[in-house]
């Protein structure tokens, strides 16, 4: 007899897969039942919607009386200069950092040390550690740089690291084997292995700072952050309506130059 | 403390460049030795082939002379040090005066031409020159020299990823002729290359190290080449030296204790 004669019914193309299927609907009746819990009903998001349209209304039209665009300038200017000298400080200390993380390159203690840093600085949001450096070194700009300085460190210095991880050893070894010391070493047979995606991590940290300065601003980390957050305390919807639309204008042209910047040094 | 003080202890010559070998030993697992307790004395000039097998030892024996590979036991006396035994900054000061050239070529891709020369010279230039690309006016200009002298003097500021396999070696090739060494290690420099360009880097590395009589250990696959270009050659199988002697002696049934089997000899 041939294989083709076998009844079909005992070769099963796709198998089912309990487990997935179980763990779907285990899925689907814990989340029925947390919205229970928490209070979520159709009458409260119907009168939400209404409450959200009168907010709306009242943002209409926005101010752009002189004094509010100073304050908007104030802000703006601040945030700026939180964003870029978080990023700058944060880019020069990642690189080091990032090095001393790379299990090929640093010896092992020093990299789980630096690994144990670098996870550290990730754990926590930026607005969280931006609320404890509020706490350490007072309301204001520095806060808020401290706290961006770190998330920079986190992100860019894990990233890095594993850049260093992944080059190629055999170009390192041929400049380890002219008997160059170690920094040598670095600069002529590392970074040029890694130099063109640390630029592009640094482009998109540059962005992603932008955005946050607005954020830690919300905590009393200085900047367009502490501006938004006074308007909304005084009921000025309208001029929240104007940092708003100023802070999209901000990050459009901010993202328009990373990736200008990106594309420059590729 | 250098040759010309303390001598060589075994050919009892001085400020010569020849190469001890006693009782190398390298076990990459407990055990299972890979060279097993190798002993050899190389003339401080000419070519050595060392033949055989994949997988018999030969890259690792190689690869030990300047540490790229930790060996487990024995000396390597050279220039009237113990080799095995340095570590640090006297590791590194003793493979300045060590040239490698690599299978893969090994240059660091995203640098261009003139500077994988110039990574020749590490050992030697202060690590802020590096930095800034300030070599010494004579190094820039031997690795000019060098470059005419391997044929890619047009290619000095081309990034080393766009040059073929061929010319890639002759760069590796005056990279570790910058540094000036006392010896040139080549490990499998042409089993990435064609029948032709193998001949020719071949005949470059003979002729450059030749009139520059620096010794050169290659160990090639290739016993063609190795009877055509070499002075000396060394068989190994299974870690150990079999043959040791001139071309003219290298006889088929060496290479039958070489390499075992009979079929590809005919």
């Amino acid at each position: 007899m041939s294989d083709a004669a076998l009844p079909s019914r005992q070769r099963v193309a796709f198998p089912p897969n309990w487990p997935a299927r179980l763990s779907l609907i285990a899925l689907a009746i814990y989340a029925v039942y947390a919205s229970t819990i928490l209070d979520i009903s159709w009458e409260r998001f119907a009168a939400g919607l209404g409450h959200g349209s009168r907010f709306i209304a009242r943002m209409f039209p926005p101010n752009v009386a002189p004094d509010k665009l100073q304050l908007l300038y104030t802000g703006m200017v601040e945030s700026l200069q939180i964003a870029i000298v978080a990023t700058a400080i944060g880019v020069a200390l990642s690189l080091p950092l990032g090095l001393a993380a790379a299990r090929n390159l640093a010896p092992l203690p020093l990299a789980w040390a630096a690994r144990a840093l670098i996870v550290l600085f990730r754990t926590f949001h930026p607005l969280i550690v931006a609320i404890l450096f509020v706490k350490a070194v007072g309301f204001g700009a520095l806060a808020g740089m401290l706290a961006l300085i770190v998330a920079s460190l986190g992100f860019l210095s894990k990233l890095v690291a594993e850049a260093v991880e992944e080059m190629s050893m055999q170009q390192v070894e041929a400049v380890r084997a002219t008997g160059s010391p170690f920094l040598s070493l670095v600069i002529m047979g590392v970074l040029p292995q890694v130099m063109a995606r640390f630029i592009g991590f640094s482009a998109y940290q540059l962005d992603s700072n932008l955005r946050n300065s607005a954020l830690v601003g919300l905590v009393g980390g200085g900047g367009i952050g502490s501006t938004l957050f006074t308007a909304f305390q005084r009921f000025d919807y309208d001029f929240v309506l104007t940092i708003v639309l100023a802070i999209i204008a901000v990050i459009m042209v901010g993202e328009v130059l990373s990736g200008w910047m990106r594309r420059l040094f590729q | 403390m250098d040759a010309s003080t303390r001598g060589n202890p075994v050919t009892g010559r001085s400020s010569d460049r020849s190469l001890v070998i006693r009782n190398l030993r390298k076990e990459y697992r407990a055990g299972a030795p890979v060279l097993k307790d190798v002993s050899l004395e190389i003339e401080g000039r000419g070519m050595t082939a060392i033949i055989g097998p994949s997988g018999t030892g030969k890259s690792t024996l190689v690869r030990c002379i300047n540490r790229l590979v930790e060996p487990t036991a024995g000396e390597i006396l050279f220039r009237g040090q113990d080799l095995v035994r340095l570590t640090g900054p006297e590791l590194r000061r003793a493979r300045r005066h060590i040239g490698m050239v690599f299978q893969e070529y090994n240059l660091v891709e995203r640098l261009s031409v003139i500077e994988n020369v110039l990574c020749g010279r590490l050992g030697y230039v202060p690590v802020w020159r590096t930095w800034l690309r300030r070599f010494p006016a004579g190094d820039v200009e031997r690795a000019f020299q060098l470059l005419d002298a391997v044929g890619l003097g047009e290619f000095a500021t081309q990034r080393a990823d766009q040059l073929s396999g061929g010319q890639r070696q002759r760069v590796g090739i005056a990279r570790a002729l910058m540094q000036e060494p006392d010896l040139i290690l080549a490990d499998e420099p042409t089993s990435s290359l064609d029948p032709k360009t193998s001949v020719e880097i071949m005949e470059l590395i003979a002729r450059r190290a030749g009139e520059r009589d620096i010794p050169v250990i290659v160990n090639i696959h290739n016993v063609e080449l190795a009877r055509r270009f070499a002075d000396r050659i060394i068989g190994m199988s299974k870690g150990e030296v079999v043959f040791d002697g001139p071309p003219g002696a290298l006889a088929d049934s060496h290479l039958l204790q070489i390499y075992g089997g009979e079929g590809w000899l005919e």
